[in-house]
């Protein structure tokens, strides 16, 4: 029979239930015929942890209640059944690390962990923990609890996924429902009932286990015994690059610019503001300019304000920053308010504006357009730059057009129409009409 | 009439370029939790990498990694202040058993929550001093969308090589920004190979050679016992409470770091003869800070620029390119300029001044203020 212990004298107080779970862990590792080198033991923080020197297969002893989160990204590495994970934790590292316990065993992640529970914090000196029982008393709680302890049995038996779940008395031999627990394959957890002689025994002189245990309503059963399907870890194969030379942008309508073009285009989410600015920005390198473009919105991207900058440049672009924009093209409420600084601070440039707007006190030249009127709100950005395209000539119209095309908003969206209503003379007097009026 | 296409240029953002090149480097699996601004680097690793995993937090996803990581796989993660802070006890668990892995920090505007959608230089306080002890984590800044090519692998490199955690800084506006960006001058990205321990002799964990990096063996090899711990341990990773060998062995971490940081040293530096004065920064304001030397030439002043690429540890390389300048000046973007209190403390340095600020880019015209202030 394989050895799992070293023959040094175990690390815990005389009388503690640790002892016996690592004795009854070599035991039932035997009776399953395991090589110590298939098996790998996970500990926590705690008195229980210090047990991996101790123990021949592969150790691993992390944190105070991560050991089954550990123990998860292992199970799911090795990918095999066949190895067999141990993952060691006390009352104290299952109340601290609660959620590791629930995602594994809702997995089915590959392991068996066994919870040391002497129902307190044994290493930092017998604080009670969640699974402390009512009326048992420790040296920080010495008029004993006042509620019902954890029945993590119970909660981890609520989880789909588990195979396995019993509670024992951690006395005299247990390795043989620590086997049957060891041998299922996914999720299986075992409960040993313990006491810590140091803090437990002599906050409560002449406890006896099982009286605590029957007092705590606490049930020494299996809970849950069933075949249940092993995480298994997918690793993909013929796995495809992101991006390719096909996808590279031809230049079309080789355009020269004098100097940088810093674009913002200012509306509200829903209304294509992010699209519109991707159209220009490509329309923008199919006209052989350099280009970059992104978007600030709210977190909850549905609502409020969408606001866009682009840089076109006939040079390299370093710096990606549009503090004083040469354009700006504002097209709703929400992007009204959220461009005002921008407003304030350009000393020129050009503001387009929707004509439903009160125009804001700027130096920028303000041309107004009723973009949400003619386009509808939905299109009122895609209006926008078209129409800032008409006026400034910055790279041909073609290339937007192309760009904007090629997309699928343009299936149903009618470009002549917008042409049309874009051309409309009176517009320009509106403008005039609305900047009189913003004086 | 149609050009001759040169370059290949495509739209992309710097998130693509980073999984991108981190999937040819061999890196094995991907495991998060979502979180602004990094959640295109989720995205495309669900799409790119071999595994993928949605953890149910982050200290999960980093213990996830640990065990990956133990087992042989190399994992990495993306996540930005809120999650990273999460993550900060197993960071020093994994820095302490040795576990190779890569952390992307994607950084926005803090204290707490913050704004998500809004980009900040404000963590390098934060990885500077998060190994307990005086430890240096290894972080490795991007401030290209060439950077986000290259330096994942070489970062992924670094971890691999001295069995570390390391960060990968970068910024909201870094890795969201699209861009067109010419891939045909792009460099080969090489698989990185890992070397296992293949002697016949009893495997010490934490045994070394002059390299200072102990040799690797993933846990359920059946070849040799492997024990990892996040205590204080001997070499043979056993727990101890302040024996010599477990202090030096702790110590070692530290050395081995320092000893071959020259082999994992990326920064540069544009040098202009007869300059005086030098800008520093990294990271999103180091956009800034070229554009700025790019006009001051324009304008007839000389002026030299040094972007350091890996941040930590400090490389004494810094101070021997500063100290050939009169003035230094270091752009971040951050309220108090940390990467200058790291490089000259509290107490500062007549000679070096930072620009700095929150809540929007550092502007070049910022930098050129201050140095023609000076
Ligand atoms: C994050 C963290 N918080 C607190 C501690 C301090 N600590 C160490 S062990 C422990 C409790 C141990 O109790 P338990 O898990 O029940 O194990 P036992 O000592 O009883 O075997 C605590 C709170 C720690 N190590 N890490
Ligand atoms: S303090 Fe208690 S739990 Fe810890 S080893 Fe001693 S008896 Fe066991």
């Amino acid at each position: 029979m394989k050895d799992f212990l070293t023959d040094a004298a175990l690390p815990f107080c005389k009388g503690c239930g640790h002892n016996h779970v690592a004795v009854n862990t070599e035991k039932a590792l035997q009776l399953l015929g395991y090589d110590p080198l298939n098996v790998v033991l996970v500990t926590d923080i705690g008195c229980h942890g210090i047990i991996d020197k101790s123990f021949l297969t592969h150790t691993v002893h992390g944190l105070h209640g991560r050991s089954v989160a550990l123990a998860t990204g292992i199970s799911a590495a090795l990918n095999d059944p066949g190895k067999k994970v141990i993952v060691f934790i006390g009352d104290g590292g299952a109340t601290i690390g609660m959620q590791h316990l629930i995602d594994a065993a809702h997995n089915g992640f590959n392991m068996t962990v066994v919870i040391h529970n002497n129902m307190l914090y044994g290493m930092t000196g017998g604080q009670p923990s969640e699974f402390t029982p009512s009326g048992f008393k420790t040296p920080t709680l010495p008029e004993g609890g006042t509620k019902t302890g954890y029945d993590i049995c119970k909660i981890i038996s609520a989880v789909d996924g588990v195979s396995y779940v019993s509670r024992l008395e951690g006395i005299s031999d247990f390795s043989e429902p620590l086997a049957e627990a060891f041998s299922r394959k996914g999720f299986s957890l075992v409960e040993v009932m313990e006491i810590c002689p140091s803090y437990g025994v002599k906050s409560n002189p002449g406890m006896k286990l099982s009286n605590v245990v029957e007092n705590a309503g606490l049930s020494i059963k299996k809970f849950v015994d069933k075949e249940t399907e092993v995480y298994k870890t997918g690793i993909k194969k013929d796995l495809q690059p992101l991006f390719s030379e096909s996808d590279a942008i031809v230049t079309l309508f080789p355009t020269k610019l004098e100097k940088p073009v810093r674009l913002m285009l200012c509306g509200s989410a829903g209304e294509g503001v992010q699209a519109a600015a991707e159209f220009l920005l490509k329309a923008g390198m199919t006209s052989g300019l350099n280009g970059i473009k992104k978007g600030s919105y709210p977190v909850t991207v549905g609502v409020g304000f969408s606001a866009a900058e682009v840089i076109l440049s006939s040079e390299e672009i370093l710096y990606t920053g549009s503090p004083n924009p040469d354009i700006l093209c504002v097209t709703s409420a929400d992007g009204l308010e959220y461009a005002r600084k921008t407003l304030s601070g350009m000393k020129g440039g050009k503001l387009f504006i929707d004509s439903s707007l009160q125009v804001p006190e700027t130096k920028a030249e303000i041309i107004s357009f009723p973009f949400r009127e003619r386009g509808g709100a939905k299109n009122s950005s895609i209006y926008g730059i078209f129409y800032l395209l008409m006026k400034t000539g910055m790279f041909p119209m073609e290339a937007l057009l192309g760009v904007f095309n090629e997309n699928k908003i343009a299936k149903k969206f009618d470009v002549d129409k917008m042409f049309q209503l874009l051309n409309e003379p009176w517009a320009e007097g509106m403008s005039d009409k609305k900047m009189t009026v913003s004086k | 009439m149609e050009m001759k296409q040169i370059e290949k240029r495509l739209i992309m953002d710097g998130s693509e370029l980073i999984v991108e090149s981190l999937a040819r480097s061999g890196a094995d699996v991907f495991i998060g939790y979502p979180i602004t601004p990094a959640n295109l680097i989720y995205s495309y690793s669900h799409e790119r990498f071999p595994s993928f995993f949605a953890a149910p937090d982050e200290i999960s996803t980093l213990q996830w990694m640990c065990g990956f990581s133990a087992s042989g796989k190399f994992p990495v993660t993306a996540s930005s202040f809120p999650g990273f802070a999460l993550m900060l006890e197993s960071v020093n668990m994994a820095y302490m058993m040795e576990l190779p892995m890569l952390i992307i920090l994607v950084q926005r505007l803090g204290p707490a929550t913050g704004t998500a959608t809004c980009g900040a230089q404000g963590d390098l306080a934060l990885l500077n001093g998060m190994i307990s002890g005086g430890f240096s984590l290894p972080v490795i800044s991007i401030s290209s969308m060439k950077d986000c090519w290259e330096l994942p692998n070489k970062a992924m490199k670094m971890a691999i090589d001295l069995r570390t955690p390391v960060v990968l800084l970068t910024s909201k506006e870094e890795i969201m920004t699209l861009a067109g960006f010419s891939i045909s001058q792009l460099p080969e990205i090489n698989l990185i190979k890992r070397n296992y321990y293949s002697g016949s002799e009893t495997f010490v964990p934490y045994q070394t050679d002059d390299s200072l990096v102990p040799e690797f063996l993933p846990v359920g090899n059946t070849y040799h016992q492997v024990r990892f711990t996040a205590s204080t341990h001997d070499k043979k990773g056993i727990i101890q409470n302040t024996s010599k060998e477990a202090i030096d062995n702790t110590k070692r971490l530290e050395y081995k770091h320092r000893q071959n940081l020259e082999h994992h040293l990326y920064y540069e530096y544009d040098r202009q003869s007869g300059a005086d004065t030098l800008i520093i920064s990294y990271g999103i304001t180091a956009s800034a800070a070229r554009e700025a030397a790019r006009l001051l030439r324009a304008d007839g002043k000389k002026i030299s620029l040094l972007i350091p690429k890996t941040l930590l540890p400090v490389s004494p390389a810094y101070f021997e390119i500063m100290n050939g300048y009169e003035k230094v000046v270091i752009a971040e973007e951050n309220l108090s300029g940390q990467y200058r209190n790291i490089l000259f403390g509290e107490c500062g340095n007549k000679n070096v001044v930072g620009v700095n600020g929150i809540a929007e880019m550092i502007t070049p015209s910022r930098i050129i203020d201050e140095i023609i202030n000076i």
